[in-house]
């Protein structure tokens, strides 16, 4: 049905293992190789850990599926080293229409804020995505990805986890150190555990269609309240590469899932949204009902739950590859310190800590984007249309316009690895928060300050020199990067958004999250705060 | 600030004719409507978050006072 994009088919390999029926360990297995999956291969890779793979299929994602990529995921893909291709592939908006029945409404612009590398966010078929990282895998040299294995046992012993696979010659077993289930919104991996999965289930499908259009037409992201071509519903509009556009129809919960997905059904729906003279191709249809639930705990001993396996959010916002993505981003480093034998297991219970946290923010988000867009009551729809009628005029109640919010990342303001502030700092690099980016100059060279960090941990020092070149606890090392020495702060926004007066010291984990900040650099304080961050008793 | 729940409208009677006399001619949907947009007009020019709170109780005290008689 495709017609802009043709599938891959990954080859199939019996693995030694299987062949020679010798039970393996491993450090590190994945569950299903989807961009969560994926990711998290590329992330041990980057750090050292050889990684299997596992995917019970043996192509990318069919169909488009997951369409926005935001600042924070391309940033950890950045660090991955395929941030930029995918930014070069991907088709970035800035204007927002909102129309309610036969009106414009109001018009948006994102104007993201300058001084940053990645955009706010770009729009991009899930294949293409799945596709870049494939081949970084390949590169990578340490993820063995193995098409065509299905997990169908897990047990959990002492130290370990042993997995039954089946493979087209037949079931087999092997060991790992440490399972990170990928394997998306109806995992088995999740049954296999016994994890709970609860949350709201809402009484709605929805049509996407994937389109190609034959003529121009604006980038924009367009959404309609009640529009006269679908009486009472809402229509979501936007572009993907490749002329592709992405069209979201509310059906109602009555909605017929076979019958709405024939092209004899959808065509004539389209037609009416575009209008008799614009000319489009199908090029791929689904229906869905949706869910805002989360796993119970995001560890089961030795098996840790990442993606939509671990949270399920409605599509409205962009919040479910991008939070997977992030959980895989708060995990690796944690795992890469514990098979090290630097950080003790418990430090894992911090990823349930963190993200779990975050998982409930974006179920929020989510949330209350749903009940917006599709009111549960009479009353409630009253009011949304009330809010939508003065939009029109007041600025006010476009804030409450709510046609899902940009996904943003959660700080772990709370989180017990943690040091707290003992002094004041303005803006907004708190403790726990991702490290905002910034222009810098390296030997008059532009570049990014994201780009500038160290793997570990690193001492962001905003002075010319530092007392030393890293701060060591036992075998982790935090390495010293100096502002003035190293790069310079080509346009001041790093000294701004940091708060960075001189002589200011900043711990930034290896997941680039702000661990603790002091105004001097003082190694007793760096130790306390990197054991901390590492959920370890301080060694002299 | 905390709501003020003690009488606050200097002309209450003519308040409640103008209220009453802008959706005379509106059917339920309308008046419905207008009664939301009101809502959020007003709720907006007061912006206290906790007041809100407190007027949100409050109304829905009300209502449950009277369905149990």
């Amino acid at each position: 049905m495709q017609k802009t994009y043709s599938y891959p088919e990954f080859a199939y390999r019996q693995s030694e293992e299987q062949r020679l029926g010798r039970v393996k360990r491993h450090p590190v297995v994945i569950v299903g190789a989807g961009p969560i999956g994926l990711t998290a291969a590329l992330e041990c890779a980057s750090r050292g850990i050889p990684a299997v793979l596992l995917d019970d299929n043996n192509t990318v994602s069919i169909g488009s599926r997951a369409v926005c990529y935001a600042k924070r995921a391309l940033e950890i893909w950045d660090r991955l080293g395929v941030g930029e291709a995918m930014v070069r592939k991907g088709v970035s908006w800035q204007v927002g229409k909102v129309f309610f029945r036969d009106d414009l409404v109001y018009q948006f612009d994102l104007l993201p804020e300058q001084g940053h590398k990645m955009p706010a966010m770009i729009n991009l078929q899930q294949y293409y995505l799945e596709e870049f990282l494939v081949e970084a895998c390949g590169k990578s040299g340490l993820v063995d990805l193995r098409w065509k294995h299905k997990l169908i046992s897990l047990s959990q012993e002492a130290d370990h986890a042993k997995l039954t696979l089946e493979t087209p010659d037949g079931i087999f077993q092997l060991e790992a150190d440490w399972v990170i289930a990928c394997d998306g919104a109806n995992s088995d991996t999740r049954k296999m555990v016994g994890a709970g999965f609860t949350g709201q289930f809402f009484q709605d499908r929805f049509l996407i269609a994937d389109v190609v259009m034959k003529a121009d037409f604006p980038t924009e992201r367009w959404f309609w309240f009640d529009p006269p071509f679908h009486r009472g519903q809402s229509v979501l509009l936007h572009r993907q590469c490749d002329n592709v556009w992405r069209i979201d129809f509310q059906l109602g919960w009555e909605a017929d899932p076979v019958e709405e997905k024939k092209p004899e059904k959808v065509i004539p729906r389209i037609r009416a949204m575009l209008g008799q003279g614009v000319e489009f191709e199908l090029e791929w249809v689904s229906v869905y009902q949706f869910a805002c639930r989360r796993i119970d705990r995001f560890r089961y001993e030795r098996v840790l739950f990442a993606g939509d396996a671990a949270h399920q959010v409605s599509p409205f916002g962009a919040r479910g590859a991008n939070t997977g993505v992030q959980d895989v981003d708060n995990l690796v480093w944690k795992l890469k310190l514990v098979l090290d034998g630097q950080a003790p297991a418990t430090l894992l219970d911090s990823y349930d800590e963190e993200r779990a946290f975050a998982a409930d923010d974006n179920l929020l988000n989510s949330t209350r984007s749903t009940d917006f867009i599709t009111p549960k009551s009479r009353g409630s729809r009253v009011l949304r249309d009330a809010a939508l009628q003065l939009a029109q005029e007041g600025a006010f109640a476009r804030k409450l316009v709510n046609s899902g919010r940009l996904s943003t990342p959660t700080p772990y303001v709370h989180s017990s690895l943690n040091t707290p502030d003992e002094t004041s700092f303005a803006g907004a690099m708190v403790p726990g928060t991702n490290c905002a980016d910034a222009p810098v100059k390296r030997r008059g060279e532009r570049l990014w300050f994201l780009n500038q960090l160290p793997a570990g941990f690193a001492l962001l020092v905003f002075a010319p020199e530092a007392p030393a070149t890293e701060v060591r606890l036992g075998d982790i090392r935090a390495q010293v990067v100096c502002v003035g020495r190293d790069f310079s702060d080509a346009e001041g926004l790093l000294a701004q958004r940091y708060d960075g007066q001189p002589g200011t010291v900043y711990l930034l984990r290896p997941d680039r999250h702000v661990a603790a900040r002091w105004r001097s650099f003082d190694p007793v304080r760096i130790r306390a705060a990197l054991a901390r961050a590492c959920n370890l008793k301080e060694q002299a | 600030m905390t709501l003020r729940l003690e009488p606050n409208i200097p002309d209450p009677d003519g308040f409640y004719e103008e209220l009453i006399g802008m959706q005379r001619d509106l059917d339920d949907e309308q008046a419905a409507l207008f009664q939301a947009r009101l809502l959020l007009v007003l709720a907006n020019h007061i912006g206290d978050r906790a007041v809100l709170t407190q007027a949100l109780q409050a109304a829905r005290r009300a209502g449950a006072t009277q369905q149990k008689i």
